[in-house]
């Protein structure tokens, strides 16, 4: 589904990604893992257009995303729910989720009620402001506005930081039922390392910027040297 | 209640609402562009004014009243659009003075152009509304036809905006990129497609403020003529709260009502002493506008 080509990116002198490539599979939940700094977020918001390329190519269904602008790759079908999650404060649950599903060619009743049926919380809440929400629910918001425009590829950055390990769990649960049911391509970044090889079919490690490992997210987890030196999982 | 003073103070609220709208109108045309763009517009007067002068006056020779006023309104579009594409979109991201600057210079040109092309001299546009008072038991009311087609109109402009923005797809992608640009990107929003349009609207609003200032029959239309209510409309945006279109609209009204009181009562120097006077004790109660929630700062 997503391809990445010998892909480096720089921030002035300092390179945040070098040849990095990797192959995201449909219908498949690949985990970019690595320490902070590694280059996890970059390599996201170059895929969905936010940073631009020094070299390399994304290719989307064998067309090429670089050099097109952020809404043009959303509305090929890549969602990116960003590190944060980037709700609209300032908006109800239903105006976020009507934000999101502007560019679906879904009725919007029809992807309201999908999403209330998803996450029942935000159908409790579809008149109260983000801004009033929990975290877990505004992480449940982000992923559910993302889905609504029903994307191709879900890109998720570190949807699991700050939440309780019932709530990561449910959403996890939500992700791999998602490519399971709807046959979306995920490309999860995680700090959590255990959790996200978990549920992730394949897995990429970045090194300050590099690729370390790229492998089945199976070999990945039992790798000694990987899970000691990159992933920070002492057993 | 002496029947005079009930007259007198009647007069007062009528003739202040009836200043106050425009004030409105032109602080709500301000807040929709801080909102969208986060500039000050020091030409937010004289760019509808230049847009007047072209529907108004350049094809007054060919059009009546109303054809004039909806020429006047396209070029004001026009006027906003490229303004943003070619002068403002340059100024994004550049230190806060620099559009405030470049404005003022916007201004300076614009009412010297204006001032060249078609000379100083006020020009009148025959409108089909009465300036003169109604009369209500013999005795005169301060409300005209002229006045009340300057309040429905008013009042059909903040609806139409507030509809706009609260009701449809196109007002959720304009409110989404000015509260989120990036992620508004990510979700395909076309968001300098969106600051564009919020330049546009608030041109539309106002060249309409400009045409009810410019077609009252005391005033006409001058290169400055909107200068004297641009600075009101800006207390009042300033008052209400930059981030607040409500607000703005709200405290537009208030000001007029309250100025119409100091012409009458006191003295007409006073009006622009009390109008900065709120001006500060307001900035110094609520910085942010009495309209606006204030907001916490993580640090």
């Amino acid at each position: 589904m997503i391809t990445v080509q010998g892909l480096s990116v720089s921030f002035g002198a300092v390179q945040a990604l070098r040849d990095v490539s990797f192959f995201a599979e449909t219908g498949k939940i690949t985990a970019v893992l690595g320490s902070n700094g590694a280059g996890k977020t970059t390599l996201l918001r170059t895929i969905s257009g936010l940073k631009e390329p020094s070299s390399g190519d994304i290719l989307l269904l064998e067309r090429s995303l670089v050099r097109q602008k952020p809404e043009d790759i959303a509305r090929l079908g890549v969602g990116h729910v960003p590190e944060g999650r980037g709700v609209i404060g300032e908006f109800t649950v239903e105006e976020n989720l009507r934000l999101g599903a502007m560019m679906a060619k879904v009725n919007l009743s029809a992807g309201l009620d999908e999403q209330y049926e998803r996450f029942p919380v935000l159908g409790q809440r579809r008149k109260q402001h983000a801004a009033k929400l929990s975290g877990g629910e505004r992480q449940m918001l982000a992923m559910a506005r993302a889905l609504i425009a029903q994307p191709l590829v879900l890109l998720l950055d570190e949807p699991s930081l700050g939440l309780a390990p019932q709530v990561t769990a449910q959403l996890m649960h939500v992700i791999q039922d998602l490519c399971a049911s709807k046959n979306l391509t995920v490309i999860l970044v995680e700090q959590n390392a255990s959790t996200a090889l978990r549920i992730s079919d394949h897995a990429v490690v970045l090194h300050l910027g590099t690729v370390v490992a790229n492998d089945v997210a199976s070999k990945i987890a039992v790798d000694e040297d990987l899970r000691r030196y990159y992933l920070g999982m002492v057993d | 209640m002496d029947p005079f003073l009930t007259s007198r103070a009647v007069s007062d609220i009528l003739g202040g609402i009836t200043n106050g709208m425009i004030y409105g109108l032109v602080a709500l045309s301000l807040v929709l562009i801080w909102r969208s763009t986060g500039i000050l517009n020091f030409a937010q007067g004289a760019m509808p004014m230049f847009a007047t002068y072209i529907g108004m006056v350049a094809f007054s020779h060919v059009f009546s009243y109303w054809p004039c006023v909806a020429v006047s309104v396209f070029v004001g579009f026009a006027i906003g659009g490229g303004t943003e594409r070619l002068l403002v979109r340059h100024l994004y991201g550049k230190p806060e003075l620099n559009p405030i600057v470049v404005m003022v210079g916007f201004l300076i040109v614009l009412e010297g152009a204006a001032a060249a092309l078609w000379s100083t001299q006020p020009r009148g546009f025959i409108n089909p509304f009465s300036p003169i008072d109604f009369q209500l038991g013999g005795k005169p009311v301060a409300l005209s036809a002229f006045s009340l087609y300057e309040i429905i109109t008013a009042l059909v402009v903040m609806t139409t905006v507030a509809v706009l923005f609260r009701y449809t797809k196109l007002g959720l992608q304009l409110r989404a990129s000015a509260l989120a640009p990036e992620v508004s990107r990510l979700l395909g929003v076309r968001v300098n497609r969106m600051l564009t349009l919020g330049w546009v609207l608030s041109m539309g609003v106002g060249t309409i403020t400009t045409i009810l200032v410019a077609s009252n029959f005391f005033t006409g239309l001058t290169p400055q003529v909107m200068d004297g209510v641009f600075a009101f409309g800006f207390i009042a945006a300033a008052v209400g709260g930059l981030e607040s279109p409500v607000g703005a609209i709200i405290s537009g009204v208030c000001i007029g009502v309250i100025l119409q009181f100091v012409g009458d009562f006191l003295n007409s120097n006073y009006i622009i002493l009390v109008a900065l006077g709120i001006l500060i004790v307001s900035l110094m109660v609520r910085p942010n506008g009495l309209f606006t929630k204030s907001t916490a700062r993580r640090v």
